[in-house]
């Protein structure tokens, strides 16, 4: 395993109470595969961004890179981790500076590393600039001078010329038109390949995210509420917010019909989780215990699990899903 | 597509477009007078929507339906904008002859309206909801005191099935959620019993499962009112769950139009093909998506030919040389691409 | 995408330049404020007048316009001096004030803000709090306590004026620093691994550079009416020295019979006073970004 989230949480304290942003949520990002967080707004997976790049230090619980944790790293460990672990965000407006030229914001990463001449700097950005189709000479343009396709392919360029082994994808597509997308998706698809990079993507297009990641977790006001491996999520969703969200994504079909009682108002807010299971205000399938206990995980397939009442239930947890989960945080 | 089985012909939808249109929009040309010359963001758009009918316009960013939209209201920037040529027939009263004073007056926000994609910045933040609701209703002669107006704001409000819409009439917008904030836009819109709602990316702020509600409120209140949609929208997913009809905008023109069911089944212009297999699909495994090359053209240095030809595979010379017209498919279903006029429908994209 | 990416960009000195004096460009300002600056430089070599020399006969002379001599076109003081030449010698003191009374101000308070601003946390709340009781003391009270503790004189007034104003410049550019420290490129810098120093120099300081200029414009009036009125209540610059705040102080005992001597420097301020805020004001309409998009 490559980058791992340990019981995280991150709260902050405001005038009105405690936000718990994220509270307690915990995977594992294995080499060259891609792991994705998908929840709507509010559910605390572009915290969970920030909490694994190190922008925001978490309130408890660690992330841990190649073994040793982030936030105790100097020095060394800490050059490595900023050169191991890169990002591109959703709007390719804001994430590149205007004042720099193309070149210099590719640049930036090394520079910072300070391991490389100005020479080497300079092919490292040329051969990035290729590897995302564009033409060498566009190091020397402001970021104005390109549409919003082509800065995001600069701000890939930018997070790939350091050869990081982490890229993590906060919305990456979101801002962008349906056919640039798709380009967008297949170079990050490609680069993943020839470079064995990994990704942690976050996304709301639940579309995307099964035809982009291997493993995927779904966040429900700072909770993971079920993980699992992409394909089995998406086949068989266990928790009724994982159904809720499968069911209500609009499909390019006229004939698809979109229920409205899979789910029930609107995301609570994250100052006041409601006791018991966060979702359970919005749960058609509530009963007796959900507005009181927090369910626990439990297996639903191999390497899939979901905090849910409704699997305590003996022919949804087959064999011994406990043991299958401590197996899982082991390894 | 997947399915690319011969059409099935939905009678549902011929009788739908052989009633006489609400909205008759004919050669749509709207100008952009800028510095650095005149642009044309809509350059002869026609299109016809009828009683309880819903039109969805798609198209990128660039593409000219949001501009299609504030040219049907004459909402267009100043100075510099303006409705150089055609006509916008809304039952019958054509709207770019009309003045600005019997526009506002009788018109925008009264028998043709619009909701817009944030509803934080179409709600004042000072004024209580029942007050914005029924600020219309009152400019409009409809409502002749406040106590009418506050009943006919509740109404309103109870329609677009906010909970105890009385008590809330007194509450600000920060008081209400995100999706329960889009109710309120769109109760404004619908306060005065409109013909037509232009609704410009109406639930692309809201998360998925507040959208449903909202497409499922649309649907709703235009089954009571009848009210003709005009739903602008870059989201293929969600103009396939609400619209009848489809209108395919790119680079200022449509380039393709017909009954929403002929347009996802049977995509005729090799555009609209390749932007429905440029979205991923729940259910499709497939690892590569079909991408389309190259991006939309600037409005400042437009191709002569097919504005579509210079990223298209099946381009040839004719395209690049002249605009195509329109193909008749049948049933309504209408496209703009020389491979259609020539020989029929062009080979996959 | 070989197209977009070989267009040659139109961003070009000239370019820019073209559009600075296009339009609107407030020349009759930009002169004026020019002309100070280079009075204050060859003053003496164009002044008809030594400043300081009396001419008892010739006392009190109007201006030319109201009956006077060409000799003393703007008239003369109680001692016969003339104004025009002392007028002269003022902008001298009120363009030293003004240059490092906001050069001073203007660094300190940037470097301040921008720590308070990226920083956060106890650094900003004690930086805000000493900012927050220095804008509640009035400048002049400010001005009576320094001026008891420091020798009266043109390095008392810079440094009362910079003691007064780094608040501004820290305020302002705290705010600025704010909004900047969300931007995703700095978050990106963050995540390249960039220390606050690139950070600052890289992403943040030419982003408030412009906020800085037109703020400095705007306080070249602010500066030179506070130095006038340290010198007017005799804080700041002593008389025989001249500047523009001196001169009012001298005329003010005979104002009902010579209104000229108090009158021609008050025009002197005034129009400089406006001459810089209608520059700062075409300043901030023209770096707007928000104005660049048509």
């Amino acid at each position: 395993m490559l980058l791992e989230a340990r019981d995280l949480k991150k709260h902050y304290p405001t005038r009105n109470g405690v936000v718990k942003a994220v509270d307690g949520v915990s995977f594992t990002l294995e080499p060259g595969k891609t792991f994705a967080l998908v929840g709507e707004s509010g559910c605390g997976k572009s915290t969970m961004a920030k909490l694994m790049l190190l922008l925001e230090r978490p309130t408890s619980g660690a992330v841990v890179y190649d073994g040793q944790e982030v936030t105790a790293m100097r020095g060394r460990a800490l050059r490595r981790f900023r050169r191991d672990v890169q990002a591109v965000f959703q709007d390719p407006y804001a994430s590149l500076n205007p004042r720099l030229r193309v070149g210099k914001i590719i640049a930036e990463p090394m520079m910072a590393q300070g391991d490389l001449d100005r020479g080497a700097i300079r092919k490292r950005v040329a051969e990035a600039l290729d590897v995302v189709g564009l033409q060498p000479d566009a190091a020397r343009l402001y970021p104005h001078e390109f549409s919003g396709g082509q800065r995001q392919r600069i701000a890939v360029a930018r997070a790939l010329a350091v050869r990081p082994k982490v890229v993590i994808l906060d919305e990456p597509t979101s801002a962008l038109d349906v056919s640039i997308r798709a380009q967008i998706l297949n170079l990050l698809s490609d680069i993943q390949d020839e470079y064995g990079l990994s990704y942690l993507i976050i996304a709301h297009d639940l579309a995307l995210v099964e035809h982009f990641s291997d493993v995927t977790g779904v966040m429900y006001l700072g909770n993971m509420v079920e993980q699992g491996p992409t394909a089995s999520i998406f086949d068989t969703p266990s928790h009724p917010y994982t159904q809720a969200l499968l069911a209500s994504a609009p499909r390019p079909d006229p004939d698809h019909h979109l229920p409205t009682d899979v789910i029930i108002g609107e995301i609570g807010s994250a100052l006041a989780v409601p006791s018991g299971c966060p979702f359970h205000p919005r749960c058609p399938k509530r009963f007796a215990p959900c507005d009181s206990e927090n369910p626990e995980r439990r297996a639903t397939a191999p390497g899939t699990w979901a905090r849910c009442h409704l699997l305590h239930g003996p022919d949804t947890a087959p064999g011994h899903p406990e043991l299958h989960l401590s197996e899982r945080t082991r390894s | 597509m997947t399915e690319m089985s011969p059409m099935d012909h939905a009678p549902a939808d011929q009788s739908r477009t052989d009633q006489p249109p609400v909205l008759d929009v004919r050669h749509l040309v709207t100008e952009l007078r800028l510095r650095r010359g005149a642009l044309r963001p809509v350059d002869g758009v026609s299109f016809r929507v009828g009683r309880g009918e819903t039109l969805g316009i798609v198209g990128e960013s660039g593409s000219g339906k949001s501009m299609t939209c504030l040219s049907l209201l004459r909402l267009l920037p100043r100075p510099g904008g303006r409705i150089a040529a055609g006509e916008v027939l809304v039952a019958g009263t054509d709207l770019t002859k009309l003045s600005e004073k019997e526009l506002a007056r009788d018109w925008r926000g009264r028998r043709i309206s619009m909701v817009t994609q944030d509803p934080m910045s179409s709600l004042n933040p000072v004024y209580t909801v029942g007050d914005q609701v029924g600020a219309p209703l009152r400019y409009h002669g409809l409502a002749h005191s406040r106590a009418e107006a506050r009943a006919r704001a509740a109404d309103a409000l109870g329609r677009v099935r906010i909970p105890s819409p009385e008590a809330r009439l007194d509450d600000f917008p920060h008081q209400f959620s995100g999706g329960m904030r889009q109710r309120v836009v769109s109760a404004m819109a619908i306060a005065c019993a409109p013909e037509v709602m232009i609704a410009d990316e109406p639930t692309s702020s809201l998360d998925v499962t507040i959208q449903v509600k909202m497409m499922d409120l649309y649907k709703q209140i235009q089954e009571e009112t009848g009210v003709a949609i005009v739903l602008i929208t870059h989201d293929m997913g969600v103009a396939a769950s609400i619209c009848d009809r489809i209108a395919v905008m790119y680079a200022g023109r449509i380039v393709e139009q017909g009954p929403a069911r002929e347009i996802f089944r049977n995509p005729a212009h090799p555009y609209t093909r390749a932007l429905l297999n440029a979205i991923p699909k729940l259910g499709e495994k497939s690892k590569r998506l079909y991408a389309l090359g190259g991006q939309p053209p600037s409005l400042l240095d437009m191709p002569g030919g097919c504005r579509f030809a210079p990223r298209c595979t099946l381009a040839d010379a004719k395209c690049l040389a002249a605009y195509p017209g329109d193909s008749d498919l049948g049933s309504g279903h209408r496209a703009a691409c020389w491979r259609l006029s020539e020989e029929g429908a062009p080979d996959a994209a | 995408m070989t197209a977009e990416t070989t267009r040659l960009p139109d961003h070009g000195i000239g370019a820019q330049l073209r559009s600075l004096f296009g339009d609107g460009f407030p020349w009759i300002s930009a002169g004026i404020l020019v002309g100070v600056i280079l009075l204050a430089m060859v003053g003496p070599m164009v002044s008809p007048w030594q400043p300081g020399a009396l001419d008892l006969r010739s006392a009190f002379q109007p201006p030319v316009w109201a009956g006077g001599a060409w000799s003393h076109p703007l008239g003369t003081d109680n001692l016969g001096r003339d104004i025009f030449s002392r007028i002269i010698a003022g902008t001298r003191v009120s363009v030293i004030v003004a240059f490092w009374a906001i050069l001073l101000s203007g660094a300190i308070g940037t470097i301040i803000g921008m720590i308070a601003g990226y920083f956060g946390g106890w650094a900003d709340t004690i930086i805000m709090r000493l900012v927050d009781m220095q804008l509640s003391i009035p400048p002049l009270a400010l001005a009576l306590i320094l001026a008891a503790v420091l020798d009266p004189g043109l390095q008392a007034v810079v440094i009362v004026i910079t003691v007064t104003y780094w608040s501004w410049y820290a305020r302002i550019v705290r705010g600025e620093v704010l909004s900047l420290r969300e931007r995703e490129y700095v978050a990106l810098a963050r995540i390249a691994g960039c220390g606050p120093l690139t950070i600052f120099a890289r992403h943040l300081a030419p982003n408030i550079v412009n906020t800085l200029l037109v703020l400095a414009t705007l306080q070249v009036g602010q500066v030179i009416i506070f130095e006038a009125s340290l010198s007017f209540l005799g804080l700041g610059i002593q008389s025989p020295d001249i500047s523009w705040g001196v001169m009012l102080a001298d005329a003010r005992g005979y104002i009902t019979n010579a209104w000229w001597a108090i009158t021609m420097p008050g025009v002197a301020i005034m129009l400089t006073c406006l001459a810089s805020n209608l520059f700062g004001d075409w300043l901030r309409d023209v770096l707007d970004p928000k104005r660049k998009q048509l």
